[in-house]
Parts: C-alpha cells; structure tokens; sequence
C-alpha cells in the first residue's frame, strides 16, 4: 500500500497525528483523541480518500501502558482501533486513539455515527465490552450483555472468572451437583489449554 | 413391565383377571409417549436436526412430535450454549412446561458450560434448571444422544429423576492410530514431511476393501442391486 492516506493525513492534521507507521502493508495512525472525529470526517469527505466503509471498531486494554507523548498529558491505557475501507480508491487505513488513564477516567471520544451510521452498533460494543464513552452517540446502551450487567468484561482488570447470572443459581442441596465450573467430560470436548486444565497442572 | 409378547390365552368360558402397578404402567407409557420442546442454541442444533431425521429417527422411541409450545411438551431439550442473558428464558420455558417433566443436556456445552469459562456463559444448565441426563460430546455422536434418550426412558420407567451421564462408547476418531505423524528435524527444516502410516490406506478407504463392512452397508440398503 501506499502511504498516500497517511501523507494526506499528516499534511492537514500536523502533530494531532501522534505517530505513523506502515508494517506489512498497514498503515495506521495514532491520533490525538480531541481530533478524532475531525480526522474521520476529512477522511470520509475528502474527495481523493473517500473512506465509505467502516470496517471495524474495538477497544484494546494495556493497563500498564506509561503515560502517553508529550502534549496530550493522557495515558492511553485503552486504545480505540478502528478500520476503515474505500470501496472507490480500494485503499485501507487504521485509525488509533489512546484514552483513559488507570481507573479509565477520560475514557471518551467523540462518537462517529454522524459520518457512518454504521459506526452505531460498533460503539455501542466498544463502550459494552471496553467501557469507552462515546459523546454524541445517539443510543449508547450495551448491546453484547444485559443491562444489569456491571463493569466493562474485555478490561484487563475485569476479573478472568467472575459472573454475573441473572438468575440465581439453585442450591447445591438442590441440585445435587457441586456447582462450580466443572471441567468437560472428555479431552476433545474443551480447551486442554483453558484456565482449569492449567490450574489442575499447577497443582500436581 | 415386563414381557409384553408373555400372553394368557382364555380358553371356552374361562374368566380371569391382570394386575399391574399404576406407577409401572404410567411409567411405561410415558416412557414411549415424549413431546419434545427444542430449546437450540447453537451448533449442537445440527447434530440434534440428524438425530431427529430419518437415519438416525428419534420416532423409533416414540419421541417423534417436536412441540414449540412448552406448555404441550414435558422433554425439555436443551442444546447448545446457555448464556447467562439466555439463562432467565431457559428457566421460563421450564416453569411453563407441565409436569412430569424431563430435561435433557444435549453436549458439552447445555452440561458443564464446555470450554467457556467466563463471564458470559452459563457452566451447565443444572445450575438453573434440574436436570435428568447429561451427553457429553463437542457434538454428541448420534448413537450417544440414543442412548440418552434410552438412559432417560429407563429412568421414566423407573420414576428415578437422579441425574445420570451417558458414558462415551468406542470413538473411532479417538481410538485409531493417527493419520498423519509429523518428524520435526531440528537441522533442515525441509525435512519436516508427513509420514503416512500404515493404517493411513485403510483409514483413507482406497485398499483392503472390508467384505464384511461392504455387505452390511449394501444391506442396509436393500441387498445388491
């Protein structure tokens, strides 16, 4: 790929454009998170790049991320990628932003549902699983777990093996089985690299 | 119940009279007279859609009538995945069905949760729901759900409403030699090459025709044609 997108890009935002590189034919941009949707909306609008697909949008946790480059005063422990396609100029690109420090505090950007509706339900599993906020999104519910749900699951921080049922289970008496997670029944039937398997091999 | 074919016959103006248990004979026929609710999940839906179609005819066993009304059916199936989103509605649907009733775990998964382990998934149904019989297998194997199902046709008959786990029969997938060894050669990496066994032919089915597999697969289709 070129690095046409990322010359472009560099061109009109400057230093709002943290860091660039291309690996393996990917080129992707780290920008700064107050020019998120500025960036977006160049990117969809200028005629030479015309983004019109939205590929994919997640979150990504490194908790023990340091603090961010000069400027921006943020640790960017949660980092938003985002994917984006022109079905035109067949050209990709890969947006990043880092935002939240250690309790996730600042953990917002601003929602581009105005440039691609689409984008809607991405950001609605964003702030579900990684728990980033978007401003200006028009319906920003979980969509993955049910509402009673607490806490963001795809944070590092979120404990690997808490539930949390909704209906309460029955008592052991009741139902006459241990009732923590038991292991499958046979060999194929389950990870030998899950979490139980590992820890029985830790124990013996 | 005993031996149905064990008759009496009367003879002339002879007169007699049968006994029975009201248990044993509701037990037997309840036994043959399953209405089924599907409860499907996930992939094990596959597995449960052949056991229910003709080659493997879940009807032999008089539980051919899936119901999707759970207030008409007392065999929950329950197949696939529970999460805990859709554990509430699994404990509705069983509320809803009318007793007595029976709850079978199709695959690892309905049974212990399978592999998932986190926050999501619900680790086996019976920590929502009682459960009667549990088949293991990432699907089951056909004959293993028939033996379920004749585990559980047992235990109707019975009244027993422990709960009980198919046991594994012979896998050949498990059991035979491996297709396929690989050699790894720490010095030349081009070395490393697939070494096709001896048992690999037979496996593949292209030598040593086995007459007596051949003629029961030709029977099982009518004889030669």
């Amino acid at each position: 790929m070129s690095k046409f997108v990322l010359e472009k890009l560099r061109e009109r935002f400057g230093t709002a454009i943290l860091e660039t590189h291309s690996e393996f034919g990917d080129d992707t941009a780290i920008v700064e998170p107050s020019h998120w949707k500025s960036v977006c909306q160049f990117l969809r609008e200028d005629p030479t790049l015309d983004f019109d697909l939205p590929v994919d949008l997640c979150g990504v946790d490194y908790p023990s991320r340091p603090t961010l480059s000069a400027g921006s005063g943020v640790a960017g422990r949660m980092e938003v990628v985002m994917h984006l396609y022109s079905v035109s100029k067949q050209h990709r690109i890969r947006l990043k932003a880092r935002v939240g420090d250690e309790d996730m505090d600042g953990a917002e950007l601003d929602s581009v549902t105005s440039i691609w509706p689409g984008m809607n339900w991405l950001e609605r599993e964003v702030w579900d699983m990684s728990g980033v906020r978007f401003r200006g999104h028009p319906d920003l519910r979980r969509i993955l777990m049910y509402p009673e749900f607490e806490g963001h699951p795809l944070q590092r921080t979120y404990p690997a093996d808490k539930t949390q049922p909704l209906v309460a289970y029955r008592s052991e008496e009741e139902a006459g089985v241990p009732l923590h997670k038991i292991e499958p029944f046979g060999p194929e039937e389950g990870m030998p690299f899950g979490r139980l398997a590992v820890r029985r091999a830790e124990d013996n | 119940m005993g031996d149905v074919s064990r008759s009496l016959t009367l003879e002339g103006s002879e007169q007699g009279f049968a006994t029975t248990r009201v248990d044993a004979l509701l037990g037997w026929a309840r036994k043959y007279s399953l209405f089924m609710y599907p409860f499907v999940t996930a992939c094990c839906g596959m597995e449960f859609m052949s056991i229910t179609s003709p080659r493997f005819d879940l009807a032999r066993f008089g539980a051919e009538a899936p119901r999707f009304s759970p207030r008409q059916s007392d065999l929950l199936w329950v197949v696939g995945t529970i999460s805990q989103r859709q554990a509430p509605v699994l404990k509705r649907i069983y509320e809803q069905m009318m007793g007595p009733k029976w709850v079978m775990a199709f695959g690892t998964c309905a049974s212990t949760g399978g592999f998932y382990d986190n926050y999501t998934t619900v680790p086996g149904i019976d920590k929502v729901i009682p459960t009667d019989v549990y088949i293991p297998g990432c699907p089951p194997r056909p004959e293993s759900v028939l033996d379920g199902l004749m585990l559980l046709q047992d235990k109707i008959a019975r009244g027993d409403h422990r709960p009980g786990v198919v046991k594994p029969r012979f896998d050949p997938v498990k059991e035979a030699e491996p297709l396929v060894q690989i050699r790894r050669s720490a010095k030349d990496p081009s070395e490393i090459v697939p070494v096709l066994k001896e048992a690999a032919p037979v496996a593949l089915g292209v030598a040593r025709p086995n007459p007596e597999r051949e003629g029961a697969r030709l029977a099982g289709h009518g004889g030669p044609k």
